[in-house]
């Protein structure tokens, strides 16, 4: 075996798992730094003993076990020692052995952490970051481009709010149920941005984030805004196959709906209606509503435009964000749409890549070409996906 | 973990002692003292007179300086105190809830500074 395919399963191992195990390391620490750092030294460790020892059986175990005898030892700065010891075996096949048991109860930690994360005592601008990092592993500098932050900012918010946890002995617990309405909110959205961040990278976190919307449902089974966030998960998640022919980019209002993955769209439609019984209306329905009008298109062969501007509008009421507002410029006629646009403060959407597509594609509808032209190369700048770049090259050329 | 809860008042809160409001004032901190001391929770802790009796005492190039009245002229003024030993900084927060003064004023909840570890 050689030092890289050790790297490369480290790597997959930290892709997959960093999240559950610093949930799980740190729901007994009650200190997410601690566990961040034995993690860490724990992915060291391996990348040393794994060329030599082989790659585990389950590598997720192998450093838990590393993480936990880093934190055991921490007090006395003491490194982890040579990793292939026949107590280091023994502990390994107890950790693995508990994960194979009860691998919900694993997992489940990780929504212990985040509702953590949302306690009110947390700075709230703090909240869905810290869970985006912790949680699901995304980094600060990526955290903070999604948050249209300065990274130092949201290094230092980080950093301050793990520091309080750790310090003022915050209780590491699912709320009592009178406690989990308040919280709620946060978790909703570090879960739909982790999707988020997965949609665009094509990365597993989509994945994880759907399963975390199922287990914050089975937690919550009658709160309507859970159910709205996995309908909306779930009906973008159905038209992955179709956002891409061969290796270019398809619109949504392009898409093949026979591409499209039907039984996920049921569920979500299903879910949306089981919410909408419950009577209390709320952002991530109205979210998932927006797209179960984009998927009725595969019973109709149309887009019922008049209602997604009538959700829209009602999203933009729910949830002023910058892409609500954008949104509703995209389904609007051009001049209405422009002036939507227009609304919104410049330094808000100077690096926000829908906002200048959804402005170039109006400008050209309104035959205000040059115009136009600027508006997708700036929009072409700001796309990380050569196949959205690719697609706004060509309908900056008109032919698209 | 042991918390202080600091039971930040203002003058005035602090006047109903000397008013006509004066029983219901004692009376509701009498209940949270007797509950506090039932659940075997407190380390320690104290109600303190206004800040008209407070001396304010600083020691400057060896010289002691001695002022009548508080360290700060701020409008909110510690009330009194308690530190308690409790699992988690929720029981604190629901500890700091029952206070009377948190449904008049407020109360601070810190960490107690743990030495030697």
């Amino acid at each position: 075996m050689t030092a890289d395919a050790a790297a490369r399963a480290a790597d997959q191992a930290a892709r997959q798992s960093y999240g559950r195990l610093i949930a799980y390391l740190s729901a007994r620490s009650r200190n997410i730094p601690a566990a961040e750092d034995a993690l860490a030294e724990a992915f060291r460790a391996a990348l040393e003993a794994w060329p030599t020892s082989g790659i585990p059986q389950s590598p997720e175990a192998w450093l838990l076990t590393a993480a936990r005898r880093v934190m055991g030892k921490s007090a006395r700065h003491q490194k982890l020692a040579a990793a292939k010891t026949p107590q280091l075996a023994l502990e390994i096949e107890e950790a693995m052995a508990m994960i194979e048991a009860e691998p919900d109860g694993f997992g489940d930690e990780r929504l212990r952490l985040m509702f953590v994360c949302a306690h009110p005592a947390i700075d709230a601008a703090a909240q869905t970051p810290l869970m985006l990092q912790t949680v699901l592993g995304l980094d600060a500098a990526r955290i903070a481009a999604a948050f249209l932050e300065q990274p130092a900012t949201m290094g230092q918010r980080l950093v301050r709010a793990k520091a309080r946890i750790r310090d003022t002995g915050m209780r590491f617990a699912v709320p009592e149920a009178e406690e989990l309405p308040e919280r709620l909110d946060a978790v909703l959205q570090a879960i739909y941005a982790a999707f988020t961040a997965g949609w665009e990278d094509g990365g597993p976190l989509s994945g994880e984030a759907i399963w975390l919307g199922r287990v914050l449902l089975k937690l919550m089974p009658e709160e309507p805004e859970a159910m709205g966030l996995l309908s909306l998960m779930l009906h973008c998640e159905a038209r992955k196959p179709a956002r891409r022919a061969g290796d270019g980019f398809v619109p949504l209002d392009r898409q093949e709906v026979g591409l499209w993955d039907e039984a996920m769209m049921s569920e979500a439609d299903n879910l949306l209606r089981d919410a909408g019984e419950r009577q209390r209306f709320g952002r991530f329905q109205c979210e998932a509503a927006i797209q179960s009008v984009h998927a009725a298109r595969r019973f109709t062969g149309e887009t019922d435009r008049a209602a997604l501007s009538t959700l829209y509008a009602a999203l933009v009421r729910l949830s002023p964000s910058v892409g609500a507002r954008v949104g509703q410029a995209a389904v609007a006629e051009p001049a209405a749409g422009l002036s939507f646009l227009a609304a919104i403060p410049e330094p808000a959407v100077r690096t926000y890549q829908p906002f200048h597509a959804v402005r170039a594609d109006l400008l050209r509808r309104m035959g205000r070409e040059a115009e136009a032209s600027a508006a997708y190369a700036r929009a072409i700048e700001l796309s990380a996906d050569p196949a959205v770049r690719q697609f706004l090259w060509s309908r900056m050329a008109g032919q698209a | 973990m042991q918390y202080m809860l600091v039971f930040v008042e203002t003058a005035e809160d602090l006047a109903k002692r000397e008013s006509a409001e004066a029983p219901a004032y004692w009376a509701s901190w009498g209940a949270y003292v007797q509950a506090v001391n039932q659940a075997g929770i407190v380390v320690s802790g104290a109600g303190l007179m206004p800040p008209a009796m407070a001396t304010t005492v600083k020691v400057r190039d060896g010289k002691r300086h001695v002022q009548d009245g508080p360290y700060s002229d701020a409008k909110e003024q510690l009330g009194g105190f308690y530190v308690i030993d409790v699992p988690d900084l929720d029981t604190a927060l629901d500890w700091a809830a029952k206070c009377p003064c948190a449904s008049y004023a407020s109360v601070e909840v810190r960490p107690v500074l743990q030495m030697g570890e």
